[in-house]
């Protein structure tokens, strides 16, 4: 069953910003459509219009009231969705993050195992055969909430919370996977680590990748880690 | 050029602006000024072009010894300003030279005071803004809060001829109790039984308030039956108004992006300098208004900034 709304809704969130809402639930074909709208919109933001901000199924929309208003943005919305299917959406880039699973870097490789009957490699195997779309980004700069974990690696969240994950720590809570871009508490089975630097505020860009984006994780050995971290100056 | 050396750093001073919205979509909370209005007219009052960087006091404020000739001009809350034990007035320019010893004390009334010097605090531009973010480590001095000994830089620019006073009629005050006017929504829907009591209750702000939110206590709301506690997370924005499972309001302020708690209402932007300068025990209540009320209030305020900026940039 689709998710899909016939026509987009609009929630006020004050008297700055909108939500437009393409479905009710979690869902590939919905976010899909938020991925392609936000897109569209970032070609050339409309007059008024601060930001756009895409998440699981709807997007924000900050504007300006003195310049637009929201009967204005959706009839606008509503005329650039004719358009989709004219206008080539690009597909989403695929960011490739290396990871050396397991280890000291990985502790709780071993409780994702055997959670679900499977070997540490078998675990890593599973988790680095998907592109996970990215449907969010939040909680702390450069914070992924990604799509598409595999079921046969499903598993509950830590006890007990570390009150310090180092950045860089890739994890597994219930169905969801993800890194943690900066140092931060977490209960997350942390199941490996990355070399990258997710979030460098000193760059011009300081994130890899946004909304939209998949991402696939690349098993690394030691030394290849080591490489990149130096390169990196993580 | 140096401006200034903390001799103390008050309970919580930051290097704040306009804000950093370029990264919000990636997770990046725009923080800036809480009280906008306050941090626009102590820039205005030593010069400055709107958006410069200023120091935003909380409750205690900093002693700070000035190291060069300048402007200075204190907005906000009202904290017994002095400058070498002498007092000085808030809401105007106040000259300052080498040597001078500036104390701002506790605040009498509100909770946020902005500092404002000619040319701005001069600190590093980290993804388009000076603020500082100290949940992610960035913006004004490395990401953290003022400590003792720090020196303080100034963009060089020209001080003022004549000195700026604000008139007295444009001076907001910060009572105990506060009307904030918020607009129903984003999930006004999930409240129907509870709606009524949220516009007609009156809350109590609590400890537990910061620059992330302002968590209020009194009559609970609850989701009507058959809702869930929690929707699909969703960007936030500041003024938004959560209910998490106790039925006590958060206002959402500006050290975050995201949540997944339903938002019964959103306090409209004109307002949120209010809560800025509301402390623990202060009481709120919400006065439900419609969007065409609140853009007529918005359209109405920027006017009235407008008007203010006049008048204050005739004294040259």
């Amino acid at each position: 069953m689709s998710h899909l709304f016939d026509k987009p809704r609009i929630r006020l969130s004050g008297d700055r910003a909108i939500l437009v809402e393409y479905g009710d639930a979690i869902d590939p074909a919905v976010n899909e459509k938020v991925r392609a709208m936000a897109a569209l919109l970032k070609q050339g933001l409309p007059d008024g219009v601060e930001a756009v901000i895409p998440a699981y199924r709807n997007l924000s929309l900050l504007y300006d009231p003195l310049v637009t208003s929201p009967e204005k943005l959706l009839s606008l919305l509503q005329g650039l969705e004719a358009r989709l299917n004219e206008i080539e959406i690009p597909a989403p880039r695929i960011v490739e993050i290396p990871v050396l699973y397991g280890g000291e870097f990985g502790p709780d490789i071993e409780v994702v195992a055997q959670h679900n009957g499977l070997t540490a490699e078998q675990v890593v195997a599973i988790h680095a055969a998907t592109d996970y779309p990215i449907y969010m980004i939040g909680f702390t700069p450069g914070f992924c909430y990604l799509g598409g974990l595999d079921r046969r690696i499903h598993t509950p969240r830590r006890k007990t919370p570390r009150t310090l994950l180092p950045g860089g720590s890739v994890g597994i809570a219930e169905a969801q996977t993800g890194m943690y871009p900066v140092d931060s508490p977490g209960g997350w089975q942390i199941i490996g680590r990355t070399p990258l630097k997710l979030f460098a505020p000193e760059r011009s860009n300081p994130f890899l990748y946004e909304a939209g984006d998949r991402i696939r994780f690349v098993p690394v050995r030691g030394e290849e880690y080591e490489r990149i971290r130096a390169k990196e100056g993580s | 050029m140096d401006a200034f050396r903390v001799i103390s750093p008050g309970s919580f001073t930051t290097v704040q602006d306009r804000g950093r919205y370029r990264f919000i979509d990636r997770g990046v909370p725009p923080s800036g000024a809480l009280d906008l209005f306050a941090y626009g007219i102590a820039n205005l009052l030593v010069g400055n072009s709107a958006g410069t960087a200023v120091l935003e006091i909380t409750m205690i404020g900093p002693a700070l010894e000035v190291l060069g000739e300048a402007d200075v001009a204190f907005a906000g809350a009202d904290m017994a300003v002095t400058v070498n034990r002498q007092p000085v007035p808030m809401w105007q320019t106040v000259p300052v030279k080498k040597g001078d010893v500036i104390r701002i004390r506790q605040a009498k009334s509100g909770c946020r005071a902005y500092l404002a010097v000619t040319g701005g605090i001069d600190v590093p531009v980290v993804m388009g803004s000076r603020a500082t973010c100290v949940k992610a480590k960035i913006g004004g001095l490395d990401g953290r809060v003022l400590r003792k000994d720090d020196v303080l830089g100034r963009i060089p620019a020209e001080l003022l001829a004549t000195p700026r006073i604000l008139p007295a009629d444009f001076i907001p005050v910060y009572p105990p109790y506060i009307v904030l006017r918020a607009v129903a929504g984003p999930q006004e829907e999930v409240f129907r039984s509870g709606l009524e009591s949220f516009f007609g209750s009156i809350y109590e702000v609590t400890p537990e308030s910061d620059r992330m939110g302002y968590r209020l206590q009194g009559p609970p709301v609850h989701h009507d039956g058959g809702f869930p506690q929690s929707i699909v997370s969703e960007p936030t924005v500041p003024g938004n108004v959560q209910l998490p499972a106790d039925g006590q309001p958060i206002i959402l302020l500006v050290e975050q992006t995201t949540g997944g708690y339903t938002k019964i209402a959103t306090v409209i932007s004109t307002d949120l300098p209010k809560i800025a300068q509301a402390i623990p025990g202060n009481r709120v209540r919400f006065q439900r208004v419609t969007l065409e009320e609140a853009h007529g209030i918005y359209r109405k305020q920027a006017r009235l900034l407008r008007d203010i900026e006049a008048r204050l940039s005739s004294c040259r």
